[in-house]
């Protein structure tokens, strides 16, 4: 049993993670990491540890689900069962069915689908270690996946939540904030368009608090859009700068 | 979930659609004819039937005892499930929930559960060991549009409409006395479904306004205007700008439905 | 007319790449007078076209591409051909038969078989139907022999060079014959292991660099030096 704690940011406006309430937890991203993936990406925000792996455009199984003007987005969204504090079952929980449905669903506006008819793309998400915003790192994550796959996109997707905890609006919940805390707002966004493709709330907010959320949501969105370009581009300046060494030898 | 529409008829919408005019006589911002009926269940605890336009919705409610969740010992149990059952469309097929079921009753468990409309520490028979388990069965009947607001609609009605069996635990024993109490309900979530076509935000869209959105957002709101629960749907977006709007739209309606069935 | 990038600049896909009277071409689209890419790669321009030439991309069949695929399936008039491309191609018996095909007397697995390798050309295809093959033509046909190797397909022009230089190079320094698939599967045969080895280390080395000036003369040294060493282990 899990103690409570009683306060989440204390008076210095220090949450218990010791950040401040603007504050992102620290993020980590590798493209390419998995070899037989047409694409892939590694993420770890805070304490969360997301694969998100690309198969396609491929083939569709079963045949007649193929469409015959756009490519069908599959999206599983899976948690190991040793991702969290009790194991968790490794059959796909009701929780999973929704967000597997909710991440197709913030990364499909990015894919131009009507390229490909009668392919089938699949993304592949599995959390190795969760501690609050997982949603929302695997679609980052899902993201990197798909630009590394080559798959033509009008746009990164990038996530990032907002909530309330002791009525303070604050950026980035981790677990425990999550669990004790009063709101929730993961959102997700395609940072060029400024197009929000992903947008969920439980608690209690006013009107007010709600807009204050979504606006700190979009501020850390755009934070991790930086270093999500920064790791797809990250491939190619290294390879560019073996050579100058190699020359300079 | 996809059902051909043609060509024509998406063009028809969305231009009647930019003219602030919809398709059945509706301005952009009205909800269709509302009906809501309670207790046409008996067997069930509780129940409602909603009609919004003619989309349709069953709820019903059953009490079981049962044992609390580990980490909320002394509250009671709310669970949610939705049918999409195949009478209400051609799209509906038999079998397990898929993900749109699933999708739907999690919505309406949020409405329900984020806005704590049961006083679920007024389910507890014995602490940390026995506590009543409310079920909520969404079954959707006839699908023209607009099966969350219906369905969230028809869930909150159909607890307003359970009563629970009046017990007393003897000698470790649960006894089942005469007489009902009614469910102890604190708070009526409303929840407001809008969907954006072209630049326009529309309220309560019809299964073909559904058919050619690009996307859709549901906002549950308590009775102090209190936002509990939100939901974005469909695979296209919003602007950041528009959320604000809908917010704002959101909170009028909630407001009207809220002063016009007396929640 | 506004340039927004300049050449060689990496981007990634909903970069803003160019505005005003420009053209979308590969691996861009085009939004209100705007010009984006779609693909992580590097931006390169051609009087008034923007291209991207992309790190990483699939092939999507095109009419009169040579390909080299794997055959993975017998039909029963037919093949199933992996073209390394999203869409999967077909090959009739007819085809390759030069005649109509006739069940009760050809036996389809001893013309090709599940695994054999092929070169076809792509005959036909649209968004409606799967790429149609043919190897009824000269050069076409059955891979007996040689070393197979894939390599993203957007890097096959620059492994054939400007006016074929890359290419006839690798072929002079290694004497090896390759065939290049436009979708990314290469062939090479010749007259040793060896000499097939260095041919496909420096067509690895070319899908590595690609984006690197001076790449022709770095793989030309690279190979001559390679072939060095190898005359020096023989003494």
């Amino acid at each position: 049993m899990n103690d409570k704690p009683e306060k989440l940011i204390d008076k210095k406006g220090l949450r218990l993670d010791g950040r401040k309430a603007d504050e992102l937890r620290p993020v980590k991203l590798e493209v390419g990491v998995i070899s037989n993936a047409d694409g892939s990406a590694y993420i770890e925000h805070g304490k969360n540890k997301i694969l998100a792996a690309v198969y396609g455009p491929r083939e569709v199984h079963p045949k007649h689900l193929a469409l015959q003007d756009r490519t069908v987005v599959k999206c599983r969204y899976h948690m190991a069962p040793f991702s969290v504090q009790e194991r968790k079952s490794p059959a796909p929980s009701r929780r999973e069915v929704e967000l597997s449905k909710m991440i197709r669903e913030s990364l499909e506006p990015a894919i131009f689908m009507e390229y490909y008819p009668r392919t089938m793309i699949d993304v592949f998400i599995e959390v190795l270690q969760a501690d609050g915003g997982t949603r929302c790192a695997s679609i980052t994550a899902a993201a990197l996946a798909l630009a590394d796959s080559g798959i033509p996109m009008r746009d990164l997707v990038v996530a990032c939540a907002a909530g309330k905890i002791d009525n303070t609006v604050v950026l980035d919940l981790m677990d425990t904030e999550d669990k004790v805390g009063s709101a929730d707002v993961p959102v997700a966004l395609m940072p060029n368009l400024n197009a929000v493709t992903l947008l969920q709330m439980d608690g209690n907010l006013t009107r007010e608090e709600f807009e204050t959320a979504v606006n700190m949501a979009l501020d850390g969105c755009r934070k991790i859009y930086a270093m999500q370009k920064e790791a797809l581009k990250t491939k190619y300046v290294n390879v560019g700068e073996e050579i100058k060494e190699e020359a300079e030898d | 979930m996809a059902q051909i529409i043609t060509r024509v008829k998406q063009k028809q919408i969305t231009q009647m659609i930019d003219n602030e005019k919809r398709m059945d006589g509706r301005g952009l911002r009205d909800y269709r004819e509302m009906k809501i009926e309670q207790g046409l269940i008996e067997r069930a605890e509780g129940s409602a039937r909603v009609l919004l336009g003619k989309t349709e919705v069953v709820v019903g409610v059953k009490i079981e005892m049962g044992e609390p969740f580990p980490d909320t010992p002394n509250e009671g149990v709310l669970t949610v499930n939705a049918e999409l059952t195949p009478i209400a469309s051609p799209i509906f097929e038999a079998g397990p929930p898929d993900e749109d079921s699933i999708e739907l009753a999690r919505i309406v468990d949020r409405g329900i559960r984020e806005s704590k409309a049961i006083d679920t520490e007024k389910l507890v028979i014995e602490p940390g060991k026995k506590v009543f388990v409310v079920f909520v069965d969404v079954y959707v009947l006839n699908h023209d549009g607009n099966l969350i607001d219906t369905s969230a609609l028809a869930a909150v009605a159909a607890l307003l409409n359970t009563k629970m069996a009046n017990y007393e635990v003897k000698e470790g024993e649960v006894k089942i006395k005469p007489g009902y109490e009614k469910l102890p309900i604190n708070k009526r979530p409303i929840t407001v479904t809008i969907a954006k076509i072209g630049n326009k935000l529309i309220v309560d869209p019809l299964l073909e306004e559904e058919q050619i959105m690009d996307a859709r957002i549901s906002m549950a709101i308590d009775d102090d205007g209190h936002i509990c629960a939100i939901q974005k749907g469909g695979s296209g977006y919003f602007e950041p700008n528009q959320l604000l709007e809908a917010s704002k739209i959101v909170e009028q309606k909630a407001k009207e439905i809220r002063k016009k069935l007396n929640w | 007319m506004p340039i927004l990038l300049e050449r060689k600049q990496l981007v990634t896909p909903g970069d803003l790449i160019a505005e005003g009277e420009y053209i979308a071409g590969e691996n861009t689209f085009a939004e209100n007078n705007k010009i984006y890419a779609a693909r992580v790669g590097i931006v390169e321009y051609e009087n008034k076209r923007v291209d991207v030439v992309a790190l990483k991309a699939f092939y999507i069949p095109r009419a009169g591409d040579i390909v080299i695929g794997t055959i993975t399936e017998v039909g029963f008039n037919g093949w199933t051909v992996n073209i390394n491309s999203p869409y999967v191609a077909l090959l009739r018996a007819s085809d390759v038969l030069s005649r109509p095909f006739k069940p009760q007397k050809d036996d389809l697995p001893q013309v090709l078989d599940a695994g054999d390798l092929v070169v076809a050309k792509i005959v036909s295809y649209d968004r409606t139907h799967d790429p149609q093959l043919t190897v009824a033509e000269p050069g076409l046909g059955k891979i007996t022999r040689g070393q197979i190797v894939k390599i993203t397909p957007t890097k096959i022009p620059r492994l054939i060079g400007r006016k074929g230089s890359m290419i006839s190079m690798i072929k002079q320094e290694t004497g090896c014959n390759i065939i290049l698939g436009l979708n990314g599967v290469i062939l090479v045969t010749g007259k040793t292991l060896e000499d097939e080895q260095l041919a496909l280390r420096a067509i690895f080395k070319i899908e590595q660099e690609s984006h690197t000036s001076g790449l022709t003369d770095r793989i030309t040294q690279m190979l001559r030096e390679e072939k060095s060493k190898r005359e020096e282990n023989k003494k």
